[in-house]
C-alpha cells in the first residue's frame, strides 16, 4: 500500500495526470460554451452530442479528402452548425419540445455519421488521416513542471481555454451579451424593444453547433486520427452536465469541463497502471458518476436562464 | 392643437376573434387621450398595432400627416412611440441600466458603457421626477419603481407618445398620484399620452379626451370636461351601470368563522401572518383592506387549510379545523375563492363541466357504477352556466379558453353550489371588466342575505368600501384596525394601510 500512495502521488504521476486531464477537457470545454450561448439564449441544447458526432466525422473525411486535418476542422465545425441549425428549425421555428428534439438529432447524427462513414469509407476505413498534432509553445513549454501540463498541447485546445475569457466578454461586457441573455430571460421584453427573438436564437445555436463540431473534429483528428462509429459515447452529454455544473457561464464551464476531464483521465491512468484490481467497467463509468455527484452535491443557488426550453412563438 | 397621429379603420381578426373591427383614432399633439373599454373590447389589441407588436390586417396609420408602416417596435420607438405594457417587459436579474441598454442603439460593439446610461438616468429620473437609481437589480424593486424604470426605458430613447397600458392596476395611491404627477410634466414638456383604462375615476381626473372601445369598435370620442362617469360608463357597457351599490341591511346570525391569535409563515418560511384575531357572523360580509403582500395570501391559504398553522385556533360553527385537510375543511362548509384564480382555483385545461364537478367527483350522483356520471355532470353545468350568465358556447369549452370575468364566475359558482357555510374569497375583482364585478358582488350580497358568512380579501380599497359591512387593516401580518365603511375618513384608513396607525379595536 505504501508504495501505492508514493507513485500515485508522485509528480511524476500528477503532472501527466493533469496534462491529459486538460486535453480530454477539450472537447468538453467546446461543447459547454457552445450551449453557453444556446442556454443564455434561452435554448436547452440537448443536440451536443449529435453536433460532436457529426464533426468529428466530417473532419475525417475532410482531412481524408483535402489532405489537410484543418479543413477538416473548419468542416466538422460547420457540419456541427448545420445540425444545430435542424435544433433551430425544430426549437426556435416550430416550437417543439426541446428535450425531445435534441435527443432526436443525435439519434438522427448517430445513424447518419455510421452510414456515411461506411458509403465513404467502406469496410475498410482509413486506418490513419492527416491529425492534428501538438504545438509546444516556444519557451513558455520549457517551464519545469508547469511547461509540459500547460503549454504542450494542440492548438484547439489553446483556443478552447483562451476562448473562455472571451465568450465572458462576449456576454457580459458587451450590447451583443445584454441581448442574448435578455432573450434567454425574458424574450418579450427583448421583443417589445425590437429585437427578432428567432434571429438571435438562431445565432446562437450556429455558435454552439460551430463549437461542438470542432470539439467532434478534436476528438477524432486531435487524439484518435480516425472516426469510429458513435465515438463521442456520451462526452455531449457530459458537457451539458458541464454546462449545468458550471452554472451556465463561461468560468464556470472551463472549471466543471475541467473536472469531468480529470475524472476521465484518472479512470484511463487507472485502468492504463493495473495496479488497481477494478474492472474496466466500472472504471470507465468514474466520469458519469462525477458527473451525477457534482450535480447532486453542488449546484447551489444559481438559477438558469428563465426562459431556457421554452419556445417564443407569437401571433402577428 | 394639432394632430399627431391618426390610426384608419384598423382591423385586426385573430381568427374568429375580431379584435379591432374597424377602429379609427385620432391623437393630439400634448393631450393626454384615454382609451377606455372593458376587457376585451380591443384597446390592448390597438395599442400593439401602434407598436408594431401586431401588424393589423387593415387600415392606415398617420403620424404628423404622414403614412407610416410600423412593423416592428424597433420603427416604432423611431417615430418617437413608447409604450409601457400592463405586464412589465423587464430582465428581473438585470440592473436598471442594463435593462435600458437592450439593443439600444449607437452601442459600442465590444463595450458595453453603463456609466454613460447610468448618468443619462438619473438626468431623466430628475426631470421627471421617476426616482430610480440605475444601478439597482430589477427583481429587487417594487412594482411602482419597475413601472418607473419602463417609463424612464421609454423616454431614453426619445418618446414623444407614451402609451401606458392600464398603469394604475398594480399601484397604491399613492403611487397613482405620483404617477399623474410624472405624467402631467411629461405633457408640460411637450409630450403626449395615450392612457388605457377601464376605471373611471382616473379617466375623469387626469385626460383631456376619451375614446370609448367596445367589442373591437369605436363607440366614441368625447371631451372629458363635457361628460361624465355614468355616461362613460354607459358607452363602455352598452347599457346602465350601477356604480354604487344598495347596501342590503341582513340581521346577522351566529358568530361562523373564528381566529384567535392565528400566526402562519409564507412559502419562504418568514412569518407573514402574526396574531390575527376576528370573527365572521352569518349574513356578513367582513373586509380586509390592506396593501398587497401584507399577508392576506397567507391568511387565506391558512383558513383554507393549504397553509399550515403555527399557532392559535381557527374554528368553524365552534369545530376546530387546525387538524383538518383542505378537504375535510370543505366538507364542513368551508368555501374558497383564491386570488389565482387561473393558478390555484381552476384546472384551466379542464372543461367547465369538470371544474364545476372537481369538488363532488367522487360523489353520487357525479359518479355511477364507479365512472364518471357525464350526463349528470353536463346536466349540472348547464344550470350553473345559465344561471351565472357564463359566456361560452357550451360546457365542454376549456376554462382557459374563457375571459377573467367568466373564469371567475365558474370559480364562484363552483364553491357556492357546495353551499358553503362560510366563503373566504380573494380579489374576487381583480383585473374583471365593471359588468363581471358587479355580477361578482351581487352574488356575493344574495350569499349574505341567505346567512353566508362573507370573508372578502381585496387589496382594491374602492371594492372593500362598497361591499363590506364591516373591515379590518392588515399590515405586515397584524390587524391595524377595525371600522365601518362611510364612518371614518379615508386618509385615516390610509394611515392604517400603511402601518403608521394602529387603532385599538
Amino acid at each position: 500500500m505504501m508504495g501505492l500512495n508514493v507513485s500515485l502521488f508522485s509528480l511524476l504521476f500528477l503532472s501527466g495526470w493533469i496534462a491529459s486531464s486538460i486535453r480530454l477537457m477539450t472537447i468538453l470545454l467546446l461543447g459547454s460554451l457552445g450551449a453557453v450561448f444556446t442556454a443564455r439564449s434561452g435554448i436547452t441544447n440537448i443536440g451536443i452530442e449529435g453536433m460532436m458526432l457529426m464533426g468529428s466525422f466530417v473532419a475525417v473525411w475532410g482531412s481524408y479528402t483535402f489532405g489537410n486535418p484543418w479543413i477538416g476542422v473548419l468542416l466538422g465545425g460547420m457540419a456541427g452548425a448545420l445540425v444545430g441549425l435542424i435544433l433551430g428549425v425544430l426549437s426556435i421555428s416550430v416550437g417543439s419540445n426541446q428535450v425531445v428534439s435534441g435527443t432526436i438529432i443525435n439519434l438522427f447524427a448517430l445513424g447518419l455519421t455510421s452510414f456515411l462513414s461506411a458509403v465513404a469509407f467502406g469496410t475498410s476505413a482509413p486506418s490513419q488521416v492527416p491529425s492534428l498534432g501538438i504545438v509546444p509553445v516556444p519557451l513558455l513549454s520549457k517551464i519545469p513542471f508547469f511547461g509540459p501540463i500547460l503549454f504542450q498541447h494542440g492548438l484547439l485546445t489553446y483556443f478552447a481555454v483562451c476562448l473562455v475569457p472571451v465568450v465572458w466578454w462576449i456576454m457580459y461586457k458587451t450590447p451583443t451579451g445584454i441581448i442574448i441573455r435578455a432573450v434567454g430571460e425574458q424574450p418579450e421584453a427583448a421583443d417589445t424593444l425590437g429585437i427578432s427573438v428567432p434571429l438571435v436564437r438562431y445565432s446562437c445555436v450556429l455558435v454552439s453547433g460551430f463549437l461542438s463540431g470542432i470539439g467532434g473534429a478534436f476528438l477524432s483528428l486531435g487524439q484518435l486520427s480516425v472516426f469510429m462509429e458513435n465515438m463521442i459515447a456520451g462526452k455531449g452529454y457530459i458537457a451539458l452536465a458541464a454546462l449545468v455544473l458550471g452554472k451556465w457561464s463561461p468560468w464556470g464551464v472551463l472549471g466543471s469541463s475541467f473536472l469531468f476531464g480529470a475524472a476521465d483521465a484518472l479512470q484511463l491512468r487507472i485502468q492504463s497502471m493495473g495496479l488497481l484490481d477494478i474492472p474496466v467497467e466500472f472504471l470507465q463509468m468514474l466520469p458519469y458518476v462525477a458527473a451525477m455527484v457534482a450535480l447532486a452535491g453542488f449546484i447551489g443557488k444559481a438559477a438558469p436562464p428563465a426562459s431556457m426550453g421554452k419556445p417564443y412563438i407569437k401571433s402577428r | 392643437m394639432d394632430t399627431l397621429l391618426e390610426m384608419k379603420n384598423i382591423k385586426k381578426y385573430f381568427g374568429e376573434v375580431k379584435a379591432n373591427d374597424g377602429i379609427d383614432l385620432d391623437i393630439q399633439r400634448g393631450e393626454i387621450h384615454a382609451i377606455l373599454g372593458e376587457n376585451g373590447a380591443g384597446k390592448t389589441t390597438l395599442m400593439n398595432i401602434l407598436y408594431g407588436l401586431y401588424h393589423p390586417d387593415q387600415g392606415e396609420i398617420l403620424i404628423k400627416g404622414e403614412e407610416v408602416q410600423i412593423s416592428n417596435p424597433k420603427v416604432a420607438l423611431h417615430l418617437g412611440i413608447g409604450m409601457v405594457h400592463q405586464h412589465f417587459m423587464l430582465v428581473p436579474p438585470f440592473t436598471v441600466a442594463e435593462n435600458i441598454s437592450i439593443g439600444l442603439e449607437g452601442q459600442k460593439l465590444y463595450k458595453l458603457d453603463l456609466v454613460d446610461i447610468e448618468d443619462r438616468v438619473r438626468e431623466l429620473s430628475q426631470k421627471y421626477g421617476l426616482e430610480v437609481d440605475p444601478k439597482a437589480k430589477v427583481s429587487q424593486l417594487s412594482v411602482g419603481v419597475q413601472q418607473r424604470v419602463e417609463i424612464i426605458k421609454v423616454l431614453y430613447r426619445g418618446a414623444e407618445i407614451l402609451v401606458l397600458d392600464e398603469p394604475t392596476a398594480v399601484l397604491t395611491p399613492q403611487e397613482v398620484k405620483e404617477l399623474f404627477i410624472v405624467l402631467k410634466n411629461f405633457v408640460v414638456d411637450g409630450g403626449t399620452v395615450i392612457f388605457i383604462s377601464h376605471k373611471l375615476k382616473e379617466i375623469m381626473e387626469i385626460t383631456d379626451r376619451v375614446t370609448v372601445l367596445r367589442n373591437g369598435t369605436k363607440i366614441s370620442t368625447v371631451h372629458t370636461k363635457d361628460t361624465s362617469e355614468k355616461e362613460l360608463a354607459r358607452m363602455m357597457v352598452g347599457k346602465e351601470v350601477l356604480l354604487k351599490y344598495e347596501k342590503v341591511e341582513t340581521k346577522k346570525f351566529e358568530k361562523v368563522l373564528s381566529l384567535k391569535d392565528v400566526y402562519c409563515k409564507n412559502v419562504k418560511g418568514l412569518s407573514a401572518v402574526n396574531g390575527v384575531s376576528f370573527d365572521v357572523y352569518g349574513g356578513e360580509i367582513l373586509g380586509i383592506a390592506g396593501v398587497d403582500g401584507n399577508g392576506q395570501k397567507e391568511l387565506a391559504d391558512v383558513i383554507s387549510g393549504i397553509n399550515e398553522i403555527d399557532s392559535g385556533e381557527i374554528s368553524l360553527n365552534g369545530q376546530n379545523l387546525n387538524e383538518l385537510s383542505p378537504y375535510e375543511r370543505i366538507c364542513i362548509g368551508l368555501g374558497y375563492v383564491p386570488d389565482d384564480r387561473r393558478g390555484v382555483g381552476l384546472l384551466t385545461p379542464f372543461s367547465i363541466s369538470m371544474n364545476l364537478a372537481i369538488k363532488h367527483i367522487s360523489q353520487q350522483p357525479y359518479k355511477k357504477y364507479g365512472l364518471l356520471n357525464h350526463a349528470y355532470i353536463e346536466q349540472n353545468a348547464k344550470e350553473i352556466i345559465a344561471e351565472y350568465q357564463v359566456k361560452t358556447p357550451s360546457g365542454q369549452v376549456p376554462v382557459s379558453n374563457l375571459s377573467g370575468g367568466n373564469q371567475q364566475k365558474v370559480l364562484l359558482a363552483r364553491e357556492i353550489s357546495c353551499q358553503p357555510q362560510a366563503l373566504v374569497i380573494s380579489q374576487p375583482t381583480r383585473g374583471l371588466d365593471i359588468g363581471a364585478m358587479e355580477f361578482i358582488h351581487k352574488t356575493l350580497f344574495r350569499k349574505k342575505s341567505d346567512g353566508t358568512a362573507i370573508l372578502l380579501i381585496s387589496s382594491d380599497l374602492d371594492e372593500i368600501l362598497e361591499v363590506s359591512d364591516r373591515v379590518l387593516v392588515i399590515y405586515e401580518g397584524t390587524i391595524m384596525g377595525e371600522f365601518i365603511p362611510g364612518l371614518i375618513p379615508i386618509e385615516e384608513i390610509g394611515l392604517m394601510m400603511a402601518g403608521v396607525v394602529k387603532k385599538e379595536r
